[in-house]
């Protein structure tokens, strides 16, 4: 007790104290080693040993280049999708869900009770080159005869898209459900119509959700690995898929580390840029006031 | 139809002279909520119209279908000439000052302002003159580049309103728009806004649950209860003249005493006392009313045609006058008397006194129901 009074000052790094120990635990340490690891050579059989051996690093991007450019590209996609399809979802259950509002959020992170694995295996049922929907897309001509959705990289991503949407649709209800409605009335008070009201207001102040949402499908799709293996071919392999592989078919664990340093890397990159891009101070003005 | 003629400024200018604003039989009902009941009346252009009633009496409700943001269910609405009832707010010529503000958080104040400009297509150095110069007129110069989030509250209220004025509508409304403010800086604006009413001479319509408010600003007040209009009318003649008991309550303080209507401008009161009253105050009623006197027109002496004895039963000095509460039989009358004379008067609790009025300051209510005192 006594102490506590004497160095007050003290208490709030006392209480950092916990969070601290926890992201020396579980994030420098792992990183430490995981750079160390990187660093490695040798062979599974004689083991490993540290040895500044740079050459995992230019491997990364000689012969993964390809996987990685589609790891990208397909999150990228994914992202986009996922948020073509959340935005119109969340401003509706935002601005006309009324009592429904928590029973339609339900839903759409009902697909979170089940595992994700599951939840993709299930996919590769709905895509089966008997299922329905390929049943459906050739009867309509959508789809040659013989033509196939499993195996393809259009399964990939609306795999990577559903698995990831609830990332973005949640952040963006948020942001939408905390506009003031009088400011969409005050917008078309000023002669503003509907679609003008939404471009000038409604979604300038949603964009802190738009950015928190793009980075929380963005990040996780870039090193997703399930849904290419199970959705995917050999040619839809994604970096994800590569540094497993490394890992744990392979043994390579100097290279596997290599891979996922420099995918960390890519995203960190990709992530600064396009807060750069959209512009930090129009992201935080929509929380002012 | 009105003649109109819009100059590059927005500016209005008309032909014939109509009401502004004309609400025809107009009801809300918000499921089983009847927000605005059956409200008729019509705003005189160019006048500063208060809509005053306690909280939850239909006040937004009216405003809000006025300018658009809700449907009535039933009734018409017209502004000028034109049947705007089913208009969407961003075709009617009308602006609106929010209750809260609703500054956009997002754009600087100058863009704020200029917002409902740009919408109409006005660009460069004539927007940016027109902008200016209203920020002028709200006394805000030179804080445009500033966020709404980083002015106090008073200026954000001046944002508001310079944002709603810029436009030059036809009418322009406003929600309790000095309620979020200090005592003294609501009567500052209390005074501001009436000089910018007179400068843009623009028909204000302003929303208000404080009678001293509607008193001083406006030219014509609606008093709402329920839903309803109880009267309509200058300051001076609803305070003199109140139909209502709701009105004369609500609208300073006043002495109602029970009794029946006794021919030609008399009210017999429960005691008997005979009152004198004008004819026109009674005209038409019979059986059970209420007569209405306020208490700075009570006498505490004989003199005047209306009299009731009474003893003093408080006394509260005031400074500027002191307070007496009077019991008579017809139940206890307060009375304010100016202290004109040097020193407190001669009165004290328990003396006899004759109280006495004259029958122009009495006014005639209907018979009090709910209000048993
Ligand atoms: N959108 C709404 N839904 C349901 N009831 C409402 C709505 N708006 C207002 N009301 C009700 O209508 C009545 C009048 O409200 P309002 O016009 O806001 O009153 P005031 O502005 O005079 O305080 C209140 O009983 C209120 O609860
Ligand atoms: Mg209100």
């Amino acid at each position: 007790m006594n102490f506590f009074h004497r160095h007050r000052a003290l208490v709030p790094y006392l209480l950092l104290l916990p969070g601290l120990a926890w992201l020396a635990l579980f994030f420098v340490v792992p990183m430490y080693y995981l750079g160390y690891t990187s660093l490695q050579a040798g062979d599974l059989f004689s083991g490993y040993t540290f040895a500044w051996a740079w050459d995992n690093y230019s491997d990364a991007f000689t012969l993964y280049r390809g996987h990685f450019i589609r790891s990208l590209e397909y999150a990228g996609v994914a992202t986009l999708a996922a948020f073509l399809i959340s935005y119109p979802l969340a401003y509706w259950i935002a601005f006309r869900g009324g009592r429904w509002k928590n029973f339609l959020l339900l839903l759409v992170i009902a697909p979170f009770f089940v595992t994700y694995l599951i939840r993709t295996l299930a996919w590769k049922t709905i895509l089966a080159d008997q299922g329905f929907v390929v049943d459906a897309l050739r009867t309509l001509h959508l789809v040659g005869e013989d033509g196939r959705l499993l195996a393809t990289t259009t399964a990939v991503v609306a795999g990577i898209t559903y698995n990831f949407l609830p990332f973005m649709a949640l952040p963006l209800y948020v942001s939408l459900e905390q506009i003031d409605k009088r400011l969409i009335e005050a917008a078309q008070d000023l002669y503003a119509s509907r679609v003008k009201a939404f471009l000038r207001v409604t979604f300038p102040l949603s964009l802190p959700g738009v950015f928190a949402g793009t980075l929380l499908t963005f990040i996780p799709a870039a090193g997703d690995f399930i849904n290419a293996e199970l959705l995917g071919t050999p040619r839809q392999l994604m970096i994800g898929n590569v540094i497993q592989s490394q890992f744990k078919e392979v043994a390579n664990y100097p290279q596997a580390a290599a891979l996922s340093f420099v995918l960390m890397a890519g995203i960190v990159i990709a992530v600064l840029l396009y807060a750069r891009a959209v512009g930090s101070e129009r992201v935080t003005a929509g929380t002012a006031a | 139809m009105a003649v109109e003629e819009r100059s590059e400024t927005g500016r209005v200018t008309r032909g014939r002279e109509v009401a502004d604003i004309r609400l025809e039989r107009v009801t809300k009902r918000f499921d089983d909520v009847v927000a605005v009941d059956d409200v008729s009346l019509a705003i005189e252009r160019g006048s500063f119209f208060a809509l005053l009633g306690p909280s939850g009496c239909g006040k937004t409700t009216t405003l809000r279908m006025i300018g658009g943001f809700e449907e009535p269910t039933g009734g018409a609405i017209f502004l000028g000439d034109a049947d705007v009832t089913g208009l969407p707010p961003y075709k009617r010529d009308v602006n609106t000052v929010f209750q809260s503000y609703a500054l956009f958080p997002h754009l600087s104040i100058f863009e704020n302002v200029a917002f409902g400009l740009r919408r109409r297509g006005q660009r460069g150095d004539p927007l940016k003159r027109r902008v200016e110069e209203m920020l002028e007129l709200v006394a805000l110069p030179g804080l445009g580049k500033r966020k709404p989030g980083q002015l106090s509250g008073g200026q954000q209220q001046r944002v508001a309103l310079a944002r709603a004025l810029v436009n030059s509508p036809q009418v322009l409304l406003l929600d309790e728009p000095l309620g979020a403010l200090d005592l003294k800086l609501r009567k500052q604006m209390q005074l501001e806004l009436k000089r910018i009413q007179n400068d843009v001479g623009i028909t204000f319509v302003h929303v208000t649950h404080d009678q001293e408010e509607a008193m001083t600003m406006a030219d014509q007040i609606a008093v709402m209860n329920a839903g309803r209009i109880e009267q309509l009318g200058s300051p001076d003649e609803l305070y003199e003249r109140p139909r209502t008991a709701f009105v004369a309550s609500f609208l300073g303080a006043s002495n109602l005493l029970r009794g029946r209507a006794a021919g030609e401008g008399v009210v017999r009161l429960e005691d008997g006392t005979e009152v004198r009253v004008p004819a026109a105050a009674l005209a038409g009623r019979t059986g059970p009313v209420a007569v209405g006197i306020r208490p700075e027109k009570i006498r505490l002496a004989a003199g005047e045609s209306n009299m009731l004895e009474g003893v003093i039963a408080e006394r509260s000095y005031i400074g500027v006058s002191t307070q007496y509460i009077a019991q008579t039989g017809t139940g206890s009358i307060t009375v304010y008397a100016q202290n004109t004379d040097h020193g407190p008067s001669g009165l004290a609790a328990g003396d006899r006194v004759t109280l006495s009025w004259s029958p122009e300051s009495t006014f005639v209510v209907d018979a009090l129901e709910e209000e048993r005192r």
